[in-house]
């Protein structure tokens, strides 16, 4: 009898033939653009491509891998890019040099004594009080403890915005900022995750968007804590900035960073989808109930997957945050930081880390293309409107041009969805005979 | 006494009206899940669809309304109903009906409904510009100011009148359903079929219809709610996304698939939006006297503050799926 399984037998080896054509294609395109717009920008360009193909890593671990829909990206990459600020941006003296820290420190110890007595009364059933008034003292004692504690803490906050302007960083390097960005999307995703993955998966779909505008609406009206719309200039980079050595070259090095980050990431997920746990991850999505059946803990591993995915959310988040040297909480808009990536997945191959990267690269070249293309396209209609009827074109209509790309956005998911629902380099699923 | 009246203006009024909005919109929501099984997320783009068809209208035929003495919007509110019907019935044939004779999942129909949402607002934008604009454009929105004859009350109870156009149509609307539902044979055999489609085709009913009808009710009830909100306030291209949360968590607040449901919890969330954001200092106002001090001098006991509402719908939500994920009424659909 033979050792070896059927299942780690190699696939008979085939030449990529697909994979060969497609990239070379996306590298004459990416030469075409260095071509047309300069050195500089075209690197601008691959730079953010790359933290968009972590977002979208991160995303085909959820769908491609598990079958979750994640469709509020947005936030975790928000929650990525504020720590990104708020552990590299220098030390705010104004703030720490005042009596403001120790406030802070003394409503936040609040916080969490309110939140243990909740806890606490929570418990109370079992030293034996009833059920139901167990309940309501506990949502009356949540309610007033709520009260107070806000209203002390919008004090020390009010105080923060007028003495200080905010707290400023903790000017630590920029790595450690993407890390924490990482845990703290990873944390908000364990939440979410445990509340909603064992209904139905719509539920999953409906609690993002609903995280994802939260974080953002949090992040833009704590002025004291991210100065809201004021926003923050200047994030330093981990590498040479472009003061030091020139445009070209600090861009090629911060791409070297995020080259190095995705080829990191694309070498352990294709262990982990080879690995045992792949093979479990993908026996759940394709049949939940035999996977149940062999004893696989569905939900934990559900759990486990969709943090992960949100881990990697967070760190592309910050990344790009750290890239773009800017942090604007209005700046993260569902479409350019959700439905993009989704398309990037969906068109790439969800499930296919390969596919995945492809996708990223090659939505975003288009995408940063299209925006000069629909104003050219536009400005034509308006020539022609002019000429064939004397149509006097409104004003905003620059704006209005790029709304059009919302709506190939959404033809795109919707056709792709259609007609090539595995991408164009699908998963490769083994057939064992 | 005056304190009170605010309170009913702030509260009882403005609740009433989100929650009416609402409601409607997490009829249409509920009435998709229930017979198709999918969580159709194009449903404030629907919403904002049929405002935007009445905003057109009323530009194109401002006088309209003078001649029968109503707003012109509401003249052309049914019209807008009829092109919103169409345009949810052509979207399912363009978009939702080859997924469906596929076969797929029901969370890549969410997915195609995001396209759909992202097509729409791409189209709105591209002809209504970003920017806000009154549906009142010939007309002026009255406004009551109810003095209350009790001594000693200074503010009146204050209504405008596309409200109460909007408390009226919500209870045509909810009636109407009701009937519908209850009464005709199409709409037993959209129960029948939301409770076991196969045994409902089986029996006879044919559910292509049924899926049709289901869309001309869906898009009708979101033409209406997209219209009464932006004549309560004004017509905004980018209202869905945050008309999406709350719509969906009142759809699973009141169990999902049960349209009673829907409405009730259509006014939880209204009710509860407007108290979360509501200052209670006020209402402690008269006895303040007779109040510890760090009490009365508390300048501002709101739960969130208006820029947070967000945060209430996403709160009932996440509380509903912990408790009780098949909501108030036991939903048919998990």
């Amino acid at each position: 009898m033979s050792t070896t399984r059927t299942d780690t037998v190699a696939a008979p080896r085939r030449f990529p033939l697909r994979e060969v054509i497609l990239f070379v294609a996306l590298l004459v395109a990416v030469l075409g653009v260095y071509g047309v717009m300069g050195a500089a920008y075209s690197t601008r360009m691959l730079v953010e491509a790359a933290c968009y193909a972590i977002l979208a890593l991160g995303l085909t671990i959820q769908w491609g891998y598990a079958g979750q829909f994640n469709a509020g990206v947005m936030g975790f990459v928000a929650l990525g890019g504020f720590c990104a600020m708020f552990f590299s941006v220098p030390v705010n003296e104004a703030f720490w040099g005042s009596e403001l820290p120790g406030e802070l420190g003394v409503v936040l110890a609040y916080i969490v004594g309110a939140v243990l007595l909740v806890v606490g009364a929570s418990r109370l059933d079992r030293l034996g009080v009833p059920k139901r008034l167990r309940t309501l003292i506990t949502v009356v004692l949540a309610v007033v403890l709520y009260l107070v504690v806000i209203s002390a803490f919008r004090d020390v906050a009010g105080q923060i915005e007028d003495q200080a302007g905010f707290i400023g960083g903790l000017g630590l390097p920029a790595w450690v900022g993407w890390i924490i960005g990482g845990a703290l999307a990873g944390g908000v995703g364990y939440f979410i995750g445990h509340v909603c993955l064992g209904l139905r998966s719509d539920y999953l779909a409906i609690a993002t968007i609903g995280i994802a505008e939260i974080i953002k609406a949090f992040l833009k009206n704590s002025d004291w804590l991210t100065r809201g719309t004021a926003t923050y200039s200047q994030l330093p980079w981990p590498v040479p900035g472009p003061a030091e050595v020139g445009f070209t070259l600090a861009r090629a090095l911060y791409f070297s960073v995020t080259a190095v980050m995705i080829a990191v990431i694309f070498f352990l997920l294709h262990r982990a989808y080879h690995a045992p746990w792949g093979r479990m991850i993908r026996a759940i999505r394709d049949n939940e109930i035999s996977a149940a059946a062999m004893g696989k803990d569905i939900n934990k591993r559900r759990l486990e997957i969709f943090v992960l995915g949100c881990i990697l959310m967070g760190i592309g988040g910050a990344v790009l945050a750290s890239f773009n040297s800017l942090f604007d909480p209005q700046g993260y808009l569902p479409l350019n930081h959700t439905f993009l990536v989704l398309v990037m997945v969906i068109l790439g191959g969800p499930g296919n880390n390969l596919g995945t990267i492809f996708g990223a690269l090659a939505v975003y070249v288009i995408w940063l293309m299209s925006e000069p293309l629909a104003l050219f396209v536009m400005e034509l209609v308006v020539n022609f409107g002019e000429g064939a009827f004397g149509w006097e074109a409104p004003a905003s209509l620059d704006s209005r041009a790029l709304q059009a790309r919302v709506f190939v956005i959404g033809l795109l998911i919707t056709l792709v969805l259609r007609f090539a629902p595995k991408g164009l380099l699908p998963e490769k699923v083994k057939h064992v005979d | 006494m005056n304190e009170l009246v605010f309170f009913i203006n702030n509260v009882v009024i403005a609740g009433s009206v989100t929650g009416s909005i609402y409601a409607i919109g997490a009829v249409g929501v509920t009435l998709i899940f229930s017979i198709m099984r999918f969580a159709h997320f194009a449903h404030g783009d629907m919403m904002t669809f049929g405002a935007f068809m009445v905003l057109l209208l009323t530009t194109l035929f401002p006088q309209a309304g003078a001649a029968i003495g109503v707003p012109t919007p509401l003249i052309m509110l049914p019209l807008a109903i009829v092109l919103t019907a169409a345009l949810a019935v052509g979207i399912d044939r363009a978009f939702y009906k080859p997924l469906r004779a596929h076969g797929v999942k029901p969370i890549v129909m969410v997915i195609g409904s995001l396209g759909v949402t992202l097509m729409l607002q791409g189209l709105i934008r591209l002809f209504a510009g970003t920017g806000g604009e009154s549906l009142y454009v010939d007309d002026r929105k009255e406004i009551f100011r109810l003095a209350l004859p009790i001594e000693g009350v200074r503010v009146p109870v204050v209504v405008t009148e596309p409200q109460l156009y909007l408390f009226v149509l919500t209870i045509v609307c909810v009636v109407g359903l009701h009937f519908f539902l209850s009464r005709s044979r199409l709409g037993k055999a959209m129960r029948a079929m939301s409770d076991n489609p196969a045994l409902a085709q089986a029996s006879g009913i044919n559910t292509n219809t049924i899926v049709a009808v289901t869309w001309v009710i869906a898009g009708g009830l979101a033409a209406i709610a997209g219209t009464l909100l932006s004549l309560d306030v004004t017509f905004k291209p980018d209202l869905s996304f945050f008309l999406l949360l709350p719509i969906f968590a009142a759809a699973i607040v009141g169990g999902v698939g049960h349209p009673y449901g829907a409405i009730a919890g259509g006014f939880v969330v209204g009710f509860a939006e407007t108290l979360a954001v509501f200052n209670w200092s006020v209402l402690l106002r008269p006895f303040r006297d007779s109040l510890p001090d760090w009490l009365a001098q508390a300048g501002n006991l709101a739960f969130v503050g208006t820029e947070y509402k967000i945060v209430v719908p996403f709160f009932i939500l996440v509380a509903i799926l912990v408790w009780r994920p098949t909501g108030i009424f036991k939903g048919k659909v998990i």
